[in-house]
């Protein structure tokens, strides 16, 4: 099922939603390029199912401006507004079958007989849900539920597809199946889509683009690797992935910065010198064998051991620096490794490329 | 991995002994309702069928009911008892459901104010409030006063000791029984339906009709079918408001015991009306499912 319809981008301009003086939006600005997966992630109460239910037409902002395409659609009622939406528990009509939910949207069109019966049947079989059109909706399983909800969604054409949080009902194994076949399907569709979770392994596994939300606010707009490598501030650092903020003291070559009694360097130079925090992931620290010299080219940060924990597939090692700042490293835990993994106490370097570190303005937290 | 020497006692026999002793602990815990239920209701009820079939010298015999099937009142008793029980609870879903659907629409605390608004009358006894329409509806009432005061209608309406009294106490009395299994249904409608709907293409009159209003209509069939059934046996409603003009079966049946103290009649009629209801509430199970309806929401 190719879509006919060319992909139209949406652009959201000075959102505002506030709640007394709870900011629910607060003047978002937003685009979202034609056939985009982007994926607003966000902690809850951040804002971001607010926002989608501003673009979905559910929910009236104080003020703000909405385009899809060259269309303003900010007052248009949601009936009107094109869009298929997948609810977080699904929403099928229980006192329809698995067709008569497909169908719906097509009927509401005045589409009927073979053309709807054909484009019922494409839907079910681009969700893999063949010959289940006359299944009642309880007797369908929560996997098969969110593939009728897929088809529902789809089956019309929108010009644009909304989820929120789509998967967070179904278990593990299920959950990162269906955000492979999501994600394969809007390859397929090429429509628009926004997508809300607040899962950041679901974000980052299938967006185009991460708009994290928090406060009302996108901190942060960037493709997946972008993200995790780049944050711009101290909320994406600490809420997408493991981190470890030192604070640090950008020397007057704004090229290198002070950091527990040590020089470290930096990739590229800082905006100014002062008061700032340095971003490490763990993953990316190396521990240095204790008989081996530093390398050159590399940071080193000397830290005491607090405590190591065996996870399985990898080990979280805990330790202190100078100055009393946690700091911590995670690494495979390979045979290796382990047999080498230092006992608590243990003096330890630490090593990391320049560029793995990044340097946030120091802001009052 | 070693078996055991020796199996051990796996306690099939004691485990099934617990389980019928907690299920008779159970039933000795239902006994005084089940007791009271067989006192107050299945005796007197077997009792008054048995009398039905007996003559007034004490015969065994079909007389009572001849006589309702030879004499036209008594189908006419039951034509209006019929009647006046089905307008009831027609202009009780005309006034019940939108009710209901404000209300399940509210935000919470405001439903629940107009849940005890509509709770409210049962707070006074139907006999009050009954002799309580009567003050505002008759000739010098406060509506016709105040009616004619205000130049609406320049003769006294003619409100009560009429049918129009009686439809207009007996709803007043049986619209809580509608809104409440009515209201429970719609509460469990999940609003996202709704959404649904709408996100795909359905004007908000459309979403209403065609999953709103279908998801309903178990918790309406259900409201509906306890209000007719309970308006089926309504006494003091027609007596009071009726002014004679409105004979339901209750009526004659008190007429037949407090006037002719004829408790076989009585019985007798008591007896059709039981087993009329009983086919009605089959028939009603069979056409609308009723138990799923009753057993549940979905």
């Amino acid at each position: 099922m190719a879509m006919q319809r060319p992909a139209v981008p949406i652009t959201a301009r000075g959102l505002r939603k506030h709640y007394g003086p709870v900011r629910a939006l607060d003047d978002v600005d937003l685009d979202v390029q034609a056939g985009e997966f982007l994926t607003l992630l966000g902690p809850s109460g951040s804002g971001k199912t607010t926002l989608l239910m501003v673009l979905a037409g559910f929910l009236r902002p104080d003020q703000g401006s909405l385009r899809f395409g060259a269309d303003e659609v900010v007052r248009l009622a949601p009936h009107k507004r094109d869009i298929g939406m997948v609810f977080q528990n699904y929403a099928l009509f229980p006192h329809m079958d698995v067709a008569a939910n497909i169908a719906y949207p097509l009927r509401l069109r005045g589409m009927s007989g073979a053309e709807l019966r054909r484009r019922v049947e494409a839907a079910l079989n681009t969700v893999q849900l063949d010959g289940y059109g006359a299944r009642r909706i309880d007797a369908l399983s929560g996997g098969q539920r969110q593939r009728v909800a897929l088809a529902r969604a789809i089956v019309f054409e929108p010009r644009i597809v909304l989820m929120d949080e789509p998967l967070s009902a179904l278990d593990k194994q299920l959950r990162e199946r269906m955000q492979i076949e999501l994600r394969r399907l809007h390859d397929k569709l090429g429509t628009t889509t926004i997508y809300v979770t607040h899962d950041q392994r679901e974000a980052l596994t299938m967006s185009d683009r991460i708009a994290v939300i928090n406060g009302g606010r996108i901190m942060q707009l960037d493709a997946p690797r972008a993200l995790y490598e780049r944050p711009a501030n101290r909320f994406v650092a600490e809420f997408i992935g493991e981190s470890c903020l030192l604070k640090v003291d950008v020397a007057a070559s704004r090229t290198q910065c002070h950091c527990a009694g040590q020089m470290l360097g930096l990739s590229q130079a800082a905006g100014a010198p002062g008061p700032a925090w340095l971003m490490l992931r763990p993953e990316r620290l190396q521990i240095l064998a204790p008989d081996a010299s530093a390398p050159a080219g590399l940071n080193v940060l000397q830290a005491r051991v607090t405590d190591s924990v065996y996870q399985g597939d990898s080990f979280l090692l805990q330790a202190q620096l100078a100055d009393g700042s946690a700091i911590s490293a995670r690494g495979i835990a390979g045979a290796a490794a382990l047999a080498a993994m230092p006992a608590v106490g243990d003096k330890v370097g630490l090593v990391f490329r320049f560029e793995d570190a990044v340097l946030l303005a120091h802001e009052e937290a | 991995m070693k078996t055991p020497a020796a199996t051990p006692d796996l306690h099939a026999d004691g485990l099934r002994r617990d389980e019928a002793r907690e299920r008779l602990a159970l039933l000795g815990l239902s006994a005084p309702a089940l007791l009271l239920v067989a006192v107050t209701m299945i005796v007197p009820v077997a009792w008054l069928f048995g009398l039905s079939f007996l003559s007034d010298s004490g015969q065994l015999s079909l007389e009572h009911y001849r006589r309702m099937l030879e004499q036209p009142s008594y189908g006419r008793t039951f034509a209006m008892t019929f009647k006046v029980s089905a307008l009831t609870t027609a202009i009780c879903i005309a006034a019940g459901y939108p009710l209901a659907f404000v209300m399940s629409q509210l935000p919470r605390r405001a439903a629940n104010l107009c849940m005890i608004a509509v709770l409210l009358p049962f707070w006074t006894s139907l006999l009050v409030r009954t002799y309580a329409w009567l003050v505002l509806l008759q000739r010098k009432g406060l509506i016709n006063e105040w009616g004619m005061r205000l130049g609406w209608w320049d003769e006294p309406l003619a409100l009560v000791h009429n049918l129009t009294g009686t439809l207009i106490g007996m709803v007043h009395i049986m619209l809580p029984f509608l809104v409440l299994p009515l209201l429970g249904a719609m509460r469990a409608i999940d609003a996202d339906l709704l959404k649904a709907a709408s996100s795909l293409g359905a004007t908000p009159a459309r979403a209403f009709r065609t999953v709103f209003l279908p998801l309903s209509l178990p918790g309406l069939a259900a409201g509906a079918l306890i209000v007719f059934i309970l308006c089926l046996g309504f006494y003091v409603t027609p007596a009071v408001l009726g002014g004679g003009k409105v004979i339901m079966v209750s009526n004659q049946i008190a007429n037949d015991i407090e006037l002719f103290f004829n408790w076989g009649a009585a019985s007798a009629l008591g007896a059709v009306l039981l087993v009329l209801t009983l086919a009605l509430l089959g028939a009603a199970t069979r056409l609308l499912r009723l138990d799923r309806v009753l057993g549940g929401t979905h």
